[in-house]
């Protein structure tokens, strides 16, 4: 053993994995932090794997173990296996159609005794290899639209599967595949389109469709008055004008309302609703009428869960001004105010103990962590690498930005956890493996060109 | 890069929004997380001059539930105790569940009956852990006496709150209502202490903030001494009973109040304890008013108890002098003889026989002396002069008792006939009543005690009151008026002992000679009071006042009987008579005076109309509307005379207002006037002011 340990440790990123140790103690003490109440014995309920702080200081034990089997495998295997991986992690996702457990509402839990696994949980890890097998093959051109369409299919047939499990959040993590694919050569294009389709998606609804549908009237003859003398030259311009003002017209006339009457169901509607701050104008008065009242409650008490959520969420995180209240002295906290806290919520117990220091601090180490991972990938010699690389920064930046969001209400409540913080042992190992492959693969960069 | 920077920035400023400046979450975190824990002192004890307790502390007990923690209750048992069936159960288990939620412990059962106590404290094992006993301290009554002295604690309203702001009430404090425990509730309140708590999500307090780092502790409210002799109050109640009517003593030396009845009374215990609610419902529906106190509350044309006064006057004004002499030849004719004064002796009256028969005539002429007075201009300055004295005497302003809802009488002034009569257009034919004590004047039962005592020690007073100390110092400087002597005019002793010699002649061998006690010289003067009520004359109110004994003055005091009939000189004074005897001699042992206990106790002369109001009720609450607006008009009345705001009076409203929702509609709002008509019970209240002209002279 003596003789291999240096070899474990040659040209591991040092600074990565003290950054995800340092997040994990911080997650550790959070959540102990939220379960803790004056008088507990320390020593007793750490040991006594009945608290939940006690379980995660488990499941990071478990996780120190295959992190050393990680470093210790050889990295060709990844390679070897990515596809392989894949299947079995898609196939797994199926299983729970039939094994599912449910747990709050998605059937998307396999139960294994002493925890349950969340195969689309583990298999953004599958999807990050096999993407970055297909996309470092000699033969793929990314440049045709065929490549495209191939990965595009990788990245998302898990989040397809997931939607249909009734497992929203965790599908949405997988658009973060995009960004490697725009480093490896997407088109700009598509992200533009796509980041112009949200904007287009708020403002519709933020304002009615009358004065939208005017408001763009203005601005396509305001353009063309304005460019009269390029358009003059130029008739494509002209033409591009009327598709592009045609197709916000038709988005905003017909495809919002189609998709919030027909293709949302009227929970989900309310939620995007409510997170802009309007009522939500699609909502089907009739439908309402006609549901049983057993119904209707159900789902006013599911929409009012989502805003108590938010709402207490920010009362934690905005009272702890800027030094905070003290470890253990959080009044919401102690309380249990916040509903779910321990898991998707436990940005706020850092919120309201440690204040705006405390936060803006873990934002930043979430943000060197991702910063690190970019620069590893950057320096890369393989495609390979790369690629995983920019994966696994991607799926940490989406993690922690929308859970943050979530939290402090900028985004509608998307189930999603902060990674290596929040409690959950499905969480924790699938992050640790997708960071130390990444470690591991970083630490044999040098030996050859894949 | 930058998109991951960008992103970052963002959460960033929201995060600055919402923990650096927005105040908003900070307050409700405190809202939601921290909870403000009042904590009650013990109210301040009050004993009498014996250093009896009369109004102390005792705990009772509610019955507490916690919904959640219900499983493997004995429910059965409990019903069996409680008497009631498990339906009942179920659905206050639900209202309970409904108010506080199934987490929190709420009232079950409260301010439970000593027998139900002891029954459940028995078998409370078996209701643990779904219920459980919590103390409650509420105010005691050792002797269940003096319930119109010493007041009652109620649950403060929203007017009383806005009235009180700062001084740390909030919603379901008790603070009192009525009596001692309204005037010194400053003192008896003591200080409240404050503790901060945390709170969880299902609103239960879990542990001390910062372990109790912002808390004050909270300081018992001050013990007070009264000049109350409490066995004095019972006997009084005691004669009082089945009587209208007031009792009050003072100790003339120190203006302290030894005994102060009104009957009728009310039991204090009845307003404590597991039914409180529904006894203050029915006193407050009660035609005879039993939360009225009458000795400061009521007014009453003073009637001959008056001419002690006027011979004051006279003498002093020197328009008559103790050999004066009038005669009376049946009436008097000094006004001609349009509608005379009558009077029943015949015989011609120097000033001591004119006091001990209470002649009418005599005290007709002097005080035509004193307001045709050739020393002042005209009668105007005249009648100013003769009000100033009666000012003086303690008449025609409130005196600043220590008790609530004092009224202040009517002594008239020239302005006050100016306003009937037109200025100039009257003269003394036209209040000649007013000289023996009937027309316009009226006088409080306490007024008239403490003019006793403004006699007794010739010639001043010192403000009656209740409370000689307070136990640890008058922090708030109540006191300082009960030490003043009043004398705003200097009247000669001899004066003084001329009235005194009338007065003991009055017991003596006069109208009052039912109130004589041996081996010891009692002053008094009786007085029959003719009264109306809606114009309609009722019987007369039975008066008698004095002080004892005359050499050594310790006792002045007061009775009034309402509509006993008969002469002051037959109800109030041996009343009178055995409060003297038991406050000078200590105790009544006599056989003959112990049966005379009994016998007036058991004289029954509450007047007939008020049975009828009673009957009214009765059958008005058949008709649930009328009843209703009878109940509202009512309890105007009441407040109006009572001066008081309660919130059970509501409750009584609501009740009724329960039984026929359709009332309210009906009711013309806050318009008593339009309610009037229908509601004969509005006015019974003594005193009532619409007299007409007196005509005849009623001899006393």
């Amino acid at each position: 053993m003596k003789q291999r340990n240096p070899e474990i440790g040659k040209g591991v990123d040092w600074l990565l994995v003290w950054l995800y140790a340092l997040l994990v103690f911080i997650g550790l003490l959070c959540i102990f932090s939220v379960e803790y109440r004056s008088g507990d014995s320390v020593i007793q309920s750490f040991l006594g794997f009945k608290k939940n702080y006690s379980k995660q200081l488990f499941y990071f034990m478990a996780c120190i173990v295959l992190a050393t089997f990680i470093l210790l495998t050889d990295s060709k295997l990844f390679t070897a296996t990515a596809n392989l991986s894949y299947l079995i992690g898609v196939l797994l996702i199926l299983a729970t159609f039939v094994v599912g457990k449910e747990i709050k509402g998605s059937k998307s839990w396999i139960p294994l005794g002493f925890m349950n696994l969340q195969p689309v949980e583990l298999c953004k890890i599958f999807a990050s290899l096999a993407l970055a097998k297909y996309l470092s093959m000699q033969e793929t051109d990314f440049a045709k639209p065929k490549a495209q369409m191939v990965a595009a299919v990788l990245a998302f047939s898990p989040a397809a599967l997931s939607i249909m499990q009734g497992e929203t959040g965790l599908a949405l993590v997988y658009f973060s595949f995009l960004l490697p694919m725009y480093r490896e050569g997407l088109p700009p294009i598509y992200l533009i389109a796509g980041v112009a389709m949200a904007a287009l998606l708020v403002v519709s609804l933020l304002f009615s469709t009358k004065t939208l549908l005017i408001a763009f009237a203005v601005l396509a003859v305001l353009f063309i008055y304005f460019n009269r003398r390029q358009v003059k030259r130029n008739n494509q311009l002209l033409i591009a004008t009327f598709v592009i003002w045609g197709f916000c017209s038709l988005f905003v006339g017909v495809g919002i309302p189609f998709t919030f009457k027909h293709v949302f169901k009227p929970y989900q509607a309310n939620r995007i609703f409510s997170m802009v701050g309007v009522d939500n104008p699609f909502a089907d008065k009739n439908a309402v009428e006609t549901m049983s009242p057993e119904e209707a409650r159900a789902k006013q008490k599911k929409n009012d869960q989502q805003n108590y959520n938010v709402k207490q969420s920010k009362i934690a995180i905005g009272s702890g001004g800027f030094f905070g209240k003290g470890f253990l002295k959080g009044t919401q906290t102690q309380g249990d105010f916040v509903p779910e806290q321990h898991t998707d919520f436990i940005f706020t117990s850092v919120g309201e103990n440690f204040g705006f220091i405390g936060t803006t601090l873990l934002i930043l180490i979430y943000l060197a962590l991702i910063l690190r991972i970019v620069v590893i990938a950057e320096r890369q010699r393989s495609t390979f690498s790369r690629v995983y690389a920019y994966c696994v920064a991607s799926i940490f930046f989406f993690h922690v930005t929308v859970n943050v969001c979530v939290t402090v209400g900028l985004a509608p409540v998307i189930g999603i956890t902060l990674p290596l913080l929040s409690y959950g042992g499905s969480s924790l190992l699938t992050f640790t493996i997708l960071l130390f492959i990444l470690v591991k693969l970083d630490a044999d960069r040098q030996m050859v060109l894949r | 890069m930058l998109v991951f920077a960008g992103m970052f920035f963002i959460i960033i400023l929201q995060l600055m929004n919402l923990q650096l400046f927005s105040s908003k979450y900070k307050i409700m975190a405190d809202d939601q997380g921290k909870f403000r824990k009042v904590i009650y002192p013990d109210r301040g004890i009050v004993y009498d001059r014996k250093r009896r307790p009369i109004l102390q502390n005792a705990t009772i007990y509610d019955l507490m539930i916690i919904p959640n923690k219900l499983k493997g209750v004995d429910t059965f048992s409990l019903c069996k105790i409680l008497q009631i069936d498990t339906a009942q159960f179920n659905k206050k288990v639900v209202e309970v569940i409904i108010k506080n939620g199934r987490s929190r412990s709420s009232v079950f059962d409260g301010l439970l009956s000593d027998e139900k106590m002891a029954m459940l404290n028995e078998a409370m094992y078996k209701f643990a852990p779904g219920f459980y006993l919590q103390e409650r301290p509420v105010r005691s009554y050792p002797y269940d006496a003096g319930g119109n002295i010493l007041g009652y604690l109620s649950e403060v309203d929203t007017n009383f709150l806005k009235n009180h702001k700062n001084e740390g009430y909030q919603t379901g404090d008790y603070a009192g209502k009525t009596g001692m425990e309204r005037t010194y509730e400053k003192v008896l309140m003591g200080q409240r202490g404050i503790e901060y708590w945390k709170r969880d999500n299902k609103n239960r307090l879990t542990e001390k903030l910062e372990n109790g780092r912002f808390d004050t502790a909270a300081i018992a409210g001050q013990n007070m001494h009264t000049s109350l002799d409490i066995e004095l109050q019972m006997l009084g109640e005691k004669l009082m009973e089945n009587k209208l009517g007031s009792i009050v003593a003072i100790n003339p030396k120190t203006g302290g109040i030894i005994c102060m009845v009104s009957s009728p009374t009310f039991k204090p215990k009845f307003l404590t304890g597991a039914d409180r609610k529904r006894h203050i419902q029915e006193l407050l529906l009660n035609p005879a008013l039993p939360l009225l106190n009458r000795s400061v509350g009521a007014t009453y044309s003073p009637g001959s108890t008056f001419k002690t006064l006027q011979a004051l006057i006279g003498l002093h004004e020197e328009v008559i002098t103790t050999n004066t002499q009038f005669s009376c030849s049946g009436a008097f004719y000094g006004c001609g003889g349009g509608h005379p004064m009558r009077c029943l002796d015949f015989g011609t009256f120097n000033l001591r026989s004119a006091i001990r028969v209470s002649d009418n005539t005599y005290f007709a002429n002097v005080m035509q002396k004193v307001i045709t007075n050739p020393k002042y201009p005209n009668q105007d300055s005249s009648l100013a002069v003769w009000a100033r004295y009666m000012n003086a005497f303690g008449l025609g302003h409130k005196l600043g008792v220590d008790v609530p809802s004092e009224k202040r009488g009517l002594i008239p002034t020239p302005a006050y006939y100016d306003k009937i009569y037109g200025k100039g257009k009257w003269n003394f034919c036209n209040f000649r009543s007013v000289s023996i004590g009937q027309g316009e004047v009226d006088v409080t039962p306490m007024q008239v005690a403490n003019e006793m005592a403004y006699i007794a020690n010739k010639g001043q007073y010192i403000t009656p009151h209740l409370v000689d100390s307070i136990e640890g110092g008058d922090k708030f400087n109540i006191l300082a008026q009960y030490r003043q002597q009043h004398s705003a005019i200097d009247i000669p002793d001899s004066i003084f002992e001329a009235v005194h010699d009338g007065m003991q002649g009055v017991v003596d061998g006069g109208t009052g000679m039912a109130a004589k006690v041996a081996g010891i010289n009692i002053c008094g003067k009786t007085g029959t009071v003719e009264n109306y009520f809606r114009g309609i004359k009722q019987p007369n109110h039975a008066f008698f006042c004095g002080f004892a004994p005359r050499e050594n003055p310790q006792i002045a005091i007061m009775c009034v009987v309402e509509n006993s009939g008969r002469f002051g000189g037959t109800y109030a004074a041996p009343i009178v008579g055995l409060l003297i005897e038991k406050y000078l001699k200590d105790s009544i042992t006599e056989k003959p005076r112990l049966d005379r206990i009994e016998q007036l106790s058991n004289l029954n002369l509450i007047p007939s109309r008020i049975y009828a109001a009673l009957r009214t009720q009765d059958s008005l609450r058949h008709v649930k509307d009328s009843a209703y607006l009878a109940a509202k008009g009512f309890i105007k009345a009441m407040k109006d005379t009572l001066g008081m705001d309660d919130e059970d009076e509501k409750d009584a409203l609501d009740k009724m207002k329960a039984d026929k929702e359709t009332a309210k509609k009906e009711l013309p709002a806050r318009d008593s006037s339009t309610t009037k008509p229908k509601v004969n019970i509005e006015g019974i209240l003594p005193g009532d002011k619409k007299k007409p002209e007196t005509k005849d002279s009623v001899k006393s």
